[in-house]
């Protein structure tokens, strides 16, 4: 079993990448594009028994700083 | 008086740490970050600069997860000093001694200059050897240095006069030009700009070094 787990910067926390991101792609000529967030996607291969409670305790206590960060956690067979 | 200096992989200021608190006339001992223990007697720990475990993940945030850290966090319950130092004080805020976040520097360049910073409070044994409102100059060498907290938390730190250093020309994007921030006993102190960097003349500057003896005034007169 396999949990994917997504960290955003919370809304309403100014995300320089982010706005750097967006610049850089303006530059390149994507004029399309708004808005740019930028997270990062954390993968764990779970050994048999932990449950989704179990990493939403990982999230609050390592993955995510939640004073800045938001989490979604997916389970995957 | 003994100081602790943390040693994490990756770290690179904790001789200067050393040096400097050794000149202000501390015993040091160097503690590896695998280790569960402090040294008995140990008055302050010192949480050096660099890039402990590479920044990875986020900076400081393995490190607070470290084995070493429940000892610091129990030295620091029971009313020990602390002072985090850069990544020091990214540590201090992941672990949640010192409240608040190190977001990534508002320009996104990583800045390394001598740095203008203004003595906020000097009610604490870090600040006590400075004069109110004393302009200082510190080196400053960080990408990940923009400290930020919610306007509730800002407020209490300003209302508790709990910040210890404002930037003179703010270098990163911090709110309220914070570079250091101490706790709600005032024996806990981190801050971006490196005081260890500037105790002696020779280093460009010695305004780092009135830190470190007024932190050994302290504990001489306790």
């Amino acid at each position: 079993m396999k949990a994917v787990v997504t960290v955003m910067l919370k809304d309403g926390v100014l995300d320089p990448q982010g706005e750097a991101v967006k610049s850089a792609l303006g530059a390149m000529g994507f004029d399309g594009v708004e808005a740019v967030r930028q997270g990062k996607v954390i993968e764990l291969d779970l050994a048999p028994g932990t449950t989704e409670d179990q990493v939403t305790e990982m999230c609050e206590k390592l993955l995510a700083n939640t004073v800045i960060e938001s989490y979604a956690v997916e389970i995957r067979a | 008086m003994k100081a602790a200096v943390l040693v994490f992989p990756g770290s690179n200021c904790d001789r200067d740490l050393a040096v400097a608190f050794r000149a202000a006339g501390f015993e040091v001992d160097m503690v590896w970050h695998k280790d569960t223990d402090l040294p008995a007697a140990t008055d302050v720990v010192g949480i050096p600069g660099g890039f402990s475990y590479g920044d990875y993940l986020r900076c400081g945030a393995i490190a607070a997860g470290s084995p070493i850290m429940g000892a610091v966090r129990a030295h620091a319950d029971k009313g020990g000093y602390v002072l985090g130092i850069c990544n020091g004080f990214q540590v201090l805020c992941e672990t949640r001694l010192l409240p608040g976040v190190l977001m990534r520097n508002a320009g996104l360049k990583f800045v390394c200059r001598a740095q203008d910073l203004a003595v906020a409070t000097t009610d604490s044994a870090f600040t006590g050897g400075y004069r109110d409102g004393a302009t200082i100059t510190v080196p400053i060498a960080h990408h990940d240095g923009n400290y930020q907290i919610d306007p509730d938390g800002l407020a209490g730190l300003q209302a508790e006069d709990r910040i210890a250093f404002t930037y003179t020309g703010n270098p990163n994007g911090s709110v309220a030009d914070i570079a250091g921030v101490l706790s709600e006993n005032r024996r806990v102190l981190g801050m971006m700009p490196h005081p260890e960097r500037a105790i002696d003349p020779e280093q460009g500057g010695a305004d780092g070094r009135v830190l470190f003896d007024a932190l050994a005034g302290a504990l001489v007169a306790a």
